[in-house]
């Protein structure tokens, strides 16, 4: 906060002097000056009202009489007044309407300044009756002829859509804004760009507003030639968002914008980058995206002579582009070589990169520097930098002996950090390469008491152990550790444990004391793990020395060049977000963000095409080759085309009779979807659930018998079990765990089981479960692999879930989307039957089918047919769309399905 | 977009808010005053998120200006941004402090105004913000001047007003080079790179189209044909291997793209008309040359060669050469054979200090320096040492070959205008690792 009295005796002439205000009666004073008759008086007073605004005064007592002032010709201090009443309309929202009619005569002001004012003023106001009070005024300026009050106008429909999306989409005003793409103003083009992809990303329905097609590409690429660097950064981004349909246009659009890397903002030259990075994915001329490649190097290289704020945003971005394309930047680590004077988030992202692009050619360089780096002053930047030389020892086998060397010298200056660090790393080394470089163990142990890290700690024990058959007083070494047992982090415990008993397996005569010692101090531990490790290193030892030594003394795996890789698909959806927060957090925005709506972004899959379908004819593109709707045939694991059901009768099925039910059945539950319809026709009271099927027999269950089922209940999914034991004693500690499947499904809650469960004892178990777990396609899609631990073992069985039981209860879609959807998905995706022999009431069905999460989005009754379009989504944002045709007559109903996904995230995630 | 900016003194008292957006409340002020101004380590990022709110901050001269929000947006546009609106304030009432920001608020919220809109930047170019937005408040605008403002601001030609007349046309050229070298103590370069750029001072009438020409290889080879780099060096001229380089937003991108030809409409008065990077053949001004001996643990002598490397009918100026000494330094003795040496105890170096020197000369400096004992263990890391310098050329060896200029409606032509250019090439990070 600002002293209250502060006094500029020497600059009593600048604005300053409006922040000096006395503590008492201020807000009276106020009051009286914002009354007065002069108009110098009256804007002084404003100004101070500011003022203290600004320091967090609440001077919102003052409303109408700041409010007077707002009829003026002075546009400064009707600024300020507006500036005020942006911040206090919302808590005094019945006085605000005192305002409209100076904003409305504003609007139509002969200045256009002054009628941009009022409606980008006006919109900023959050008060309902101010808003509708906006749409009169907005409409015609964004028909204005003056391209600065258009231009405002534009994000005044963003501003709108924030505060009321419904009115925006009933006044029209979507299509208004999007006519504004074709304006002759380029700055109108790129406010307009802005609002609508504002507007595309909240929109609530989840469901893109389609604007985006290659003509507004076209029109948006014309006006970025001409737009200022602000304009080019909305376009590029809108760019970034659009999937070209064919390589061609992925080319040309590279070609047009490639210009922009030469431009001096650096958020115009990381957008381009952002483009060109997802475009890249799709092109497989190899001969194009190599000039890519060179075109990308100099302006990303180039980055790194900016302000530190931007090099570091810069920087994060390079880290992630080094990742997928190492080629881009190969030759240019030296680029990258750390400043004595760089801020040190800079020096310390540097160094990352340095690290990803050491190759055979330039580890000669990077070695020195890193060397060099040693030496510096912040502790983290050294530890890093030694631990990269590690990194480099393991990266490049040629070098490795001198990476050691430089190790080595560095354990030679006796920094406690640096010697703790280089022990560690030479760890790793020795990992990579056993049985290399043991003849430095000697330097290393004379380094043993200035460890106090428990990582180095850990790291020198293992050392330690590994080689106790070189080291002469391994021994000795291990038992000075072993004095301080109890008060060692349980990294250096569980090390020792594992290190002593090598020690012991390997000089057995020595060191038998010790071993016990330790056994006995570890299986003593509070420790779960220590103290498991214990005991079976024990009883390995007491049962089977042979074996013991198999299994401790074992070969291990080397370990990996590459470390600290992004996971592959996170790194590809932050690389749709290059230059945005998301690439510099290297996390995926819903981490760091409150709602994320809209969908997750994802590289786009490159097309494979003949040489033939390549051509530019869109027409002659199979559009089943565009991504999205692959995956979703995939997905299901289905044959779409209706020749592919095989109709079978289905065991228990609940039918009222009549034999196509079951004909219904069996060809839906290939989809996996019949459930609810069968529900639907039959006279079961819904909610449906199907009926215990037998899961587990007593002959492979060890005695157990287990039969189940799932169902839906007030939104959650259970599943229900009976469990019967059949064997002769009691059964007891129950625990349950799925194995990864399609929808995520794992148990929410512990199972309970009252235990023990006697001999012909049985029990009902339901079992509360989520969608939340990690997900991994099975086949059949709904196939659930489920282990059940007791008292006699672990017993493995599988389940099918049905599908209905991941309908969600918010699966109601908006009419219009659901119109725009049906419309736009192939008919390949549809899927059709004919319910034979069944008559059905329109009412019922809508009943019934809603009981079950199945949702009537709307009715019609064409010539002599009932329809009714419905709609369902599943857990995983799978939209499922149905079409009933029902006659009124003798004839069948038939069933149309329509599928569709939102949510890429999860499509992608089962896919890889 | 952008939800809110603070601007605070270095004691975390906030001078200016505003918020653009709803979702940011008026606590996010304080939350970036508590958890980074006040932060008790030093911060490590200028992007921090604190409660799933980031703020982007830029720091300069004890003036905090901070962007916050609450959704993914652009990093490096709102960086570029926050310069900006520095850019834009210290143009209009100078130096950034305390005190001009308090006493200019009025036309900070209006500027904040003007060139955000719900968070997404405007216009900011200050030429045409001065020609709307003044302290004066405009009380008589004709119709006519209203139109030309808004169509300025939104204009393709959004840098430029109509109408400019001087009586005599003029322009002035300035190619400003920085080098940059890391040379390891055994004079090897380590990396070297000039970051150049080219400031145009222009007071031309009218539209003028201007087209500016320089010694870049890639257009000498479309010329030259037939003659390699080499040649062309012997035939007296030199060409400048070009690494990247970027233009000020009135150079047509596409033209340079396709043609390579950089033409422009430029703006009235100073601006920056293209950067660029060099890597190739830079001659290097001058050339440290170190040796430092530890003898004991109390005393340290240290001898640096200095060699000017260019012309010797060309001067070198303002040449500074900082040698860092250790922290338990005592006492400097001091031998130069040019300028003046000066041990500093409070910025822990040597300043050496030459006013002129011509080229292909050498002089040096011989420094005993006496530390007190002291029982850390941990070595003094040496820092580089690092010089300042001006010469009168352009180390990467760019050259301007022409800037013409046509005004197809007003009547001068391209060889009335006075032209002037200036090559000056001055030490970036010019550092000697010892």
């Amino acid at each position: 906060m600002l002293p209250h009295a502060v006094s500029f005796s020497i600059l009593k002439t600048g604005d300053a002097k409006y922040f000096t205000t006395t503590k008492k009666g201020e807000v009276f004073e106020l009051k009286a000056e914002l009354n007065s008759d002069k108009k110098e008086r009256r804007r002084d007073a404003v100004k101070k009202v500011i003022a203290a605004m600004t320091v967090g005064k609440d001077v919102s007592a003052l409303f109408p009489d700041v409010l007077n002032c707002m009829q003026t010709d002075n546009l400064e201090l009707k600024k300020l007044v507006y500036l005020y009443l942006m911040n206090y309309a919302k808590s005094q929202p019945d006085l605000a309407i005192m305002a409209i009619n100076t904003f409305v005569k504003d609007s139509g002001d002969a200045n256009p300044l002054i009628r941009a004012l009022a409606i980008r003023t006006m919109g900023c106001i959050r008060v309902d009756k101010i808003s509708e009070y906006l749409c009169d005024p907005l409409r015609n300026c964004l028909k204005d002829n003056d391209p600065y009050v258009k231009k405002t106008a534009a994000v005044c429909v963003a501003k709108l859509y924030d505060i009321n999306p419904q009115l925006v989409e009933d006044q029209g005003f979507l299509d208004e804004l999007k006519e504004l793409l074709s304006d002759s103003n380029q700055m109108v083009v790129a406010n307009a760009v802005a609002a609508l992809s504002e507007i595309t990303d909240s929109s609530p329905s989840g469901t893109p507003l389609v604007w985006m097609d290659s003509t507004a590409i076209n029109k948006l690429l014309i006006a970025l030639n001409e737009c200022a660097e602000w304009g080019q950064i909305f376009i590029l981004d809108s760019v970034a968002n659009y999937t070209p349909q064919h390589e061609l246009e992925a080319q040309s659009i590279c070609e047009r914008i490639i210009p922009r890397l030469a431009h001096a903002n650096a958020a115009v030259k990381l957008s381009t980058v952002k483009v060109l990075m997802k475009y890249m994915e799709i092109i497989t001329d190899a001969e194009f995206v190599n000039m890519l490649t060179r075109k990308l190097t100099p302006p990303l290289v180039t980055l790194l002579a900016s302000e530190p704020e931007l090099q570091y945003v810069a920087l994060r971005n390079i880290n992630l582009i080094v990742q997928k394309r190492p080629e881009i930047l190969k030759r240019e680590v030296k680029a990258f070589f750390v400043n004595y004077n760089d801020p040190i988030y800079i020096k310390l992202e540097k160094l990352d990169i340095m690290i990803r692009l050491t190759s055979k050619e330039n580890i000669g360089q990077v070695l020195s520097e890193l060397k060099e780096y040693g030496s510096e002053v912040d502790v983290d930047f050294v530890r890093k930098s030694v631990r990269a030389i590690g990194r480099c020892a393991i990266k490049v086998e040629e070098f490795s002996e001198r990476c050691v060397t430089t190790l080595l010298e560095l354990i030679q200056t006796k920094v406690n950090y640096v010697v703790q660090e280089a022990v560690v790393v030479i760890k790793d080394v020795f990992r990579k390469y056993p049985n290399k470089y043991e003849g430095i163990i000697g330097i290393l142990c004379e380094c043993l008491d200035t460890l106090d890290e428990p990582e180095a700690r850990a790291s020198m024990i293992w050392i330690i152990g590994e080689y106790a058959e070189r080291i002469d007083n391994a021994g000795d070494l291990l038992e000075g550790f072993l004095h301080g047992f109890a008060d060692e982090n349980i990294q250096v415990q569980l090390q020792l444990l594992t290190a002593i008993v090598k020690l012991f397996l390997k000089r057995p005569s020595e060191s038998q004391e010790l071993v016990q010692q330790v056994l006995s101090l570890a299986t003593q531990t509070d420790n779960p793990d220590l103290r498991d490790r214990g005991f079976i290193y024990w009883r390995l030892l007491s049962a089977d020395p042979a074996a013991a030594k198999e299994v401790v003394l074992s070969e291990k795996p080397l370990i990996l060049d590459e470390m600290d890789l992004l996971e592959p698909s996170l790194l590809d959806e932050l690389l749709c977000h290059i230059s945005s927060l998301a690439s510099v957090y290297h996390k995926p925005p819903s981490a760091f963000m409150d709602e994320v709506s809209g969908q997750r972004k994802a590289l786009p899959i490159g097309f494979q095409f003949s040489e033939e379908t390549s051509s530019l004819d869109a027409q002659s593109i199979d559009s089943s080759e565009e991504c999205p709707v692959v995956e979703v045939e995939d997905l299901l694991g289905v044959d779409m085309a209706p020749t592919g059901f095989e109709y079978g009768p289905i065991g228990q099925s609940a039918t009222s009779g009549e034999s196509s039910v079951d004909l219904l059945s069996s060809s839906l539950d290939e989809l996996g979807l019949g459930n609810p319809f069968l529900c639907a026709l039959s006279a079961i009271p819904a909610p449906y659930s199907s009926p215990k099927a037998l899961w587990l027999p007593a002959a492979k269950g060890k005695g157990l018998e287990i039969y189940g089922t799932f169902v839906r209940k007030n939104q959650e999914i259970y599943m229900e079990m009976t469990l019967t034991n059949q064997s002769t004693d009691a059964l007891s500690d129950f625990a349950i765990q799925f194995n990864k499947n399609s929808f995520g499904v794992i148990p929410a809650l512990p199972l309970q089981v009252p235990s023990p469960l006697p001999p012909n004892g049985s029990c009902e178990v339901s079992l509360l479960l989520s969608t939340t777990g990690s997900i991994q396609k099975t086949n059949p899609l709904n196939n659930l692999q489920v282990a059940i631990k007791n008292s006699v073992g672990v017993l493995y069985f599988t389940c099918l879930i049905p599908m209905h039981v991941f309908f969600t209860g918010d699966g109601q879609m908006d009419r219009r989307v659901f119109l725009s959807t049906w419309k736009e998905l192939p008919a390949q995706h549809e899927v059709q039957y004919t319910l034979e022999n069944m008559a059905l009431n329109p009412d019922i069905v809508v009943q019934k089918m809603k009981q079950n999460n199945v949702f009537t989005i709307a009715r019609q009754h064409v010539e002599d047919h009932d329809v009714l379009y419905q709609s369902i989504k599943l857990t995983n944002n799978l939209w499922i769309l149905v079409e009933i045709r029902i006659p009124l007559g003798e004839s069948f109903p038939t069933v149309s399905w329509l599928i569709f996904f939102v949510g890429a995230l999860s499509m992608n995630r089962i896919l890889s | 977009m952008i939800g809110g900016l603070f601007i605070y003194n270095h004691k975390g008292e906030v001078l200016i808010s505003r918020v653009y957006r709803d979702d940011i409340g008026r606590n996010a002020v304080d939350a970036f005053r508590v958890n980074v101004i006040h932060a008790r380590q030093q911060v490590r990022s200028p992007v921090t998120n604190i409660a799933r709110t980031s703020f982007f901050h830029v720091k300069r001269s004890n003036i905090w200006v901070a962007a916050v929000t609450k959704q993914n947006v652009n990093a490096a546009m709102v960086f570029e941004f926050l310069l900006k609106i520095i850019d834009c304030m210290q143009s209009y009432f100078g130096k950034i402090s305390e005190e001009n920001v308090k006493n200019n608020f009025v036309l900070i919220y209006e500027l904040l105004d003007e060139i955000l809109d719900f968070g997404y930047p405007q216009n900011t170019d200050t030429g045409v913000l001065k020609t709307f937005i003044t302290q004066q408040g405009i009380k008589s605008q004709t119709k006519e001047e209203q139109a030309q403002i808004t169509s300025q601001v939104t204009g393709q030609i959004g840098w430029r007003r109509e109408g400019i007349k001087y009586r005599r046309n003029e322009l002035f050229l300035d190619v400003l080079e920085f080098v940059n070298l890391l040379m390891s103590p055994q004079g090897q370069v380590l990396s070297a790179h000039v970051a150049g750029k080219v400031i145009m001072k222009s007071f031309l009438s009218g539209m003028p189209e201007c087209k500016f020409g320089i010694n870049d290889k890639i257009v000498m080879d479309n010329k030259g044909k037939g003659l390699n780099t080499e040649e062309q060096v012997r035939s007296g001229k030199p060409v400048v291997v070009i690494d990247d380089c970027q233009f000020h937003q009135c150079v047509k991108l596409s033209k340079f793209e396709t043609e390579h030809s950089i033409s422009f409409i430029p703006p009235d008065g100073e601006f920056e008309l293209m950067k660029y990077r060099t890597t190739k053949d830079i001659s290097l001004p001058f050339r440290v040359i170190p040796l430092v001996r530890e003898v004991g643990r109390t005393r340290m002598e240290v001898k640096v060669v200095l060699k000017s490397n260019f012309k010797p009918s060309l001067l070198g100026q303002k040449i500074e050469v900082r040698i860092p000494t250790p922290l338990n330094t005592s006492g400097v003795q001091l031998i130069c054979m040019k300028g003046k040496a000066k041990y500093k105890a409070s910025e822990n170096a040597i300043v050496w200090k030459i006013k002129r020197m011509a080229g292909m000369k050498e002089t040096q400096l011989s420094a005993e320096i006496e530390l007190l004992e002291t029982d850390t263990k941990k070595k003094w890391t040496r820092p580089p040492i690092s010089m300042n310098f001006e010469v009168p050329f352009a180390p990467s060896g760019f050259k301007v070959r022409y800037l013409k200029v046509f005004e197809p409606k007003l009547n001068y032509s391209d060889h009335e205008v006075i032209k002037w250019v200036r090559y000056i090439g001055r030490s970036g990070l010019y550092e000697t690792r010892c």
